[in-house]
């Protein structure tokens, strides 16, 4: 009876072939994204010893060969990715999570138009403005490239990320449940804090990551705020070096040992967002469940 | 429920009443005080009225049932009442709604501390992405309760006058989200009387439940009776018959869509010998 409906054929026909397609373009979406993450790891792989996560910058020893002895490592740049990037999160996070929460908790503001208005312009804002912005502001200013003015950049390029994602997940969370803690007499402060937000939370971490994740990779608004340096340092008011700083230093070098530790850099900048974001993934996940 | 289902047998009817009133002990309810009190009151939803002049009493340890066609405001009124509505842009009450005397829309009033002295069960269950646990001692912990021993014990007596207790006491700290619907209404009832409001509210609080659930809510009802004031909407005739003290019978206004009260008194004069004809056309299923 069921199977007897006369464009039966059709329809499954149709289905199949809009399957088909889904996922057609999907394989040609991920096509790209294997092949630089597999030439990534081909490339970088190599490079990956001792010495390039215990050394910072060594001066090329140019052998009588031609050969490039020592290249050193690159410990200077995951140390200074860690500082900037952790304090641009910091920085970041408590006013991305606020203005979201202002954002979907009282949205037919006159105040949230204009919040939302400039945190979708931010957002668009190409990075080296930013950093350019961040140069005229805070280097030219304090006569002094610094890790800091490096993290007041990346916020700036983190926050409306963060605002957007947590007003978007805070919109998802059912009216019924603030509903339901309104009438057990629970002020509206308390609502969000303890309901809203809560319920939120994976959704939110996601967007927290998509920042983070960005704000790692970005090197325009580094080259005008951090400079970069060759020793490991850790002083927030002076040049820092950053692992996005050290790829394009090393791409653009003629020692081929050095353009290998390049390869390095972009994969350990690639393992690093992507270890944060599996485990920030297990960590709230096992919180909701 | 639909309206065909509604009971079409007066007879029967009339039997449930005589058995609920049996458990009930109690025909005369006029003596009880007023807790709450509606002088012709008014509500809106921007320029349309959804309620008009409305006028009733819920007695104190008595339980109001609140009946009518899909529509009729029943919902509205019972949100009016612990000022659900407030976040609702364009929505507004007004003419007079009492607790205790005190006008509920009044400016002197506080709509967080009035929740707290109201209880809410709605239409639909709303737990929170919480523990079992959690979702009972929301309440507890807003109401200052911090005591792990007494909280764990609340919980416990709440989930056990909710015919809920034997079903979760094995996983009380895992998601309230993994329950059945049925039981996640239940659950709502345990979190509603936990912190012991004067008045709780119930939205057809029985639409997701099976029948011996039902009759374990209605038992809760008449035990909380005692200690609360209990307004319960329902579409199930049986029911309102069954288990409660008073009821109003509320219909639209074919004209103006404005829900209006038609015919309010005790339950047993509502069912048996209703003085409206169109309360008698309701009750008896012989309506639309
Ligand atoms: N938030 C709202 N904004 C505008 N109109 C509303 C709103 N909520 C309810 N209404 C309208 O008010 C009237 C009464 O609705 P209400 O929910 O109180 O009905 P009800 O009697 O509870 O119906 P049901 O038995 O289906 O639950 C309806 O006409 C409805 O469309
Ligand atoms: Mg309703």
């Amino acid at each position: 009876m069921i199977t007897q409906a006369t464009n039966y054929r059709r329809r499954k026909l149709v289905d199949y072939g809009m399957r088909g397609l889904t996922i057609g373009a999907t394989v040609l979406a991920l096509i790209p994204l294997v092949l630089i993450l597999s030439y990534v790891v081909f490339r970088g792989a190599g490079a990956l010893n001792i010495a390039f996560f215990t050394q910072a910058y060594e001066p090329p020893v140019v052998g009588l060969d031609g050969e490039v002895g020592n290249a050193g490592g690159v410990l200077h740049g995951i140390i200074g990715s860690l500082i900037i990037v952790g304090i641009a999160l910091i920085m970041a996070l408590p006013i991305g999570i606020l203005a979201g929460v202002f954002l979907a908790e009282y949205p037919s503001n006159s105040v949230a138009t204009v919040v939302r208005f400039c945190t979708d312009v931010l957002s668009a804002a190409p990075s080296i403005v930013i950093g350019v912005a961040a140069y005229v502001l805070i280097v030219q200013r304090t006569h002094q490239f610094s890790a800091l003015a490096g993290s007041v950049a990346l916020a700036v390029l983190m926050v409306p990320v963060i605002t957007r994602t947590t007003e978007e997940i805070l919109k998802l969370v059912p009216h019924t449940m603030r509903e339901a803690a309104m009438a057990l007499g629970a002020p509206k402060w308390w609502q969000t804090l303890t309901v809203v937000l809560p319920t939120a939370m994976s959704g939110i971490m996601t967007g927290v990551l998509l920042a983070f994740a960005r704000a790692t990779g970005e090197t325009a608004p580094l080259l005008l705020t951090v400079l970069g340096n060759n020793n490991v340092s850790v002083k927030l008011l002076e040049p820092m070096a950053a692992l996005p700083l050290l790829t394009y230093k090393y791409t653009d070098t003629p020692f081929p040992a050095q353009n290998t530790l390049a390869w390095g850099t972009a994969l350990v900048l690639t393992l690093l967002v992507l270890t944060v974001n599996l485990s920030v993934r297990w960590a709230t996940r096992s919180r909701t469940k | 429920m639909s309206e065909a289902r509604l009971l079409t047998n007066t007879n029967s009817l009339r039997r449930n009443v005589a058995v609920g009133a049996l458990v009930r002990e109690r025909e005369h309810t006029d003596t009880l005080a007023h807790k709450l009190e509606a002088k012709n009151f008014n509500f809106y939803y921007g320029t349309f009225q959804a309620l008009s002049d409305i006028s009733m009493v819920m007695r104190e340890h008595s339980i109001t049932a609140i009946i009518g066609p899909s529509g009729c405001g029943k919902s509205t009124l019972l949100r009016a009442i612990n000022r659900m509505h407030d976040q609702t842009p364009g929505a507004r009450g007004n003419g007079q709604l009492m607790l205790d005397g005190q006008n509920i829309y009044g400016p002197e009033t506080d709509a967080v501390l009035l929740r707290r002295r109201i209880g809410m069960v709605f239409q639909r269950p709303n737990v929170f992405a919480k523990s079992i646990f959690d979702n009972i001692a929301y309440g507890l912990r807003i109401a200052g309760w911090h005591d792990r021993k007494q909280l764990a014990a609340r919980v416990e007596q709440c989930l056990r006058q909710a015919a809920l207790w034997d079903e979760v006491k094995d996983r009380l700290h895992s998601s309230a989200l993994g329950l059945s619907g049925g039981q996640q209404q239940r659950l709502c009832i345990a979190r509603a009387i936990a912190p012991r409001p004067e008045v709780l509210l119930m939205d057809e609080p029985c639409s997701a439940l099976d029948p011996i659930a039902t009759l374990k809510v209605e038992e809760l009802m008449l035990e909380l009776r005692r200690e609360y004031t209990i307004v319960i909407v329902t579409h199930n005739m049986q029911q309102a018959a069954r288990a409660s003290d008073e009821t109003a019978f509320m219909l639209m206004d074919p004209a103006t869509r404005s829900g209006q009260l038609i015919e309010f008194g005790p339950t047993n004069r509502i069912f048996t010998n209703p003085q409206d004809k169109r309360t008698e056309d309701y009750v008896t299923g012989q309506f639309g």
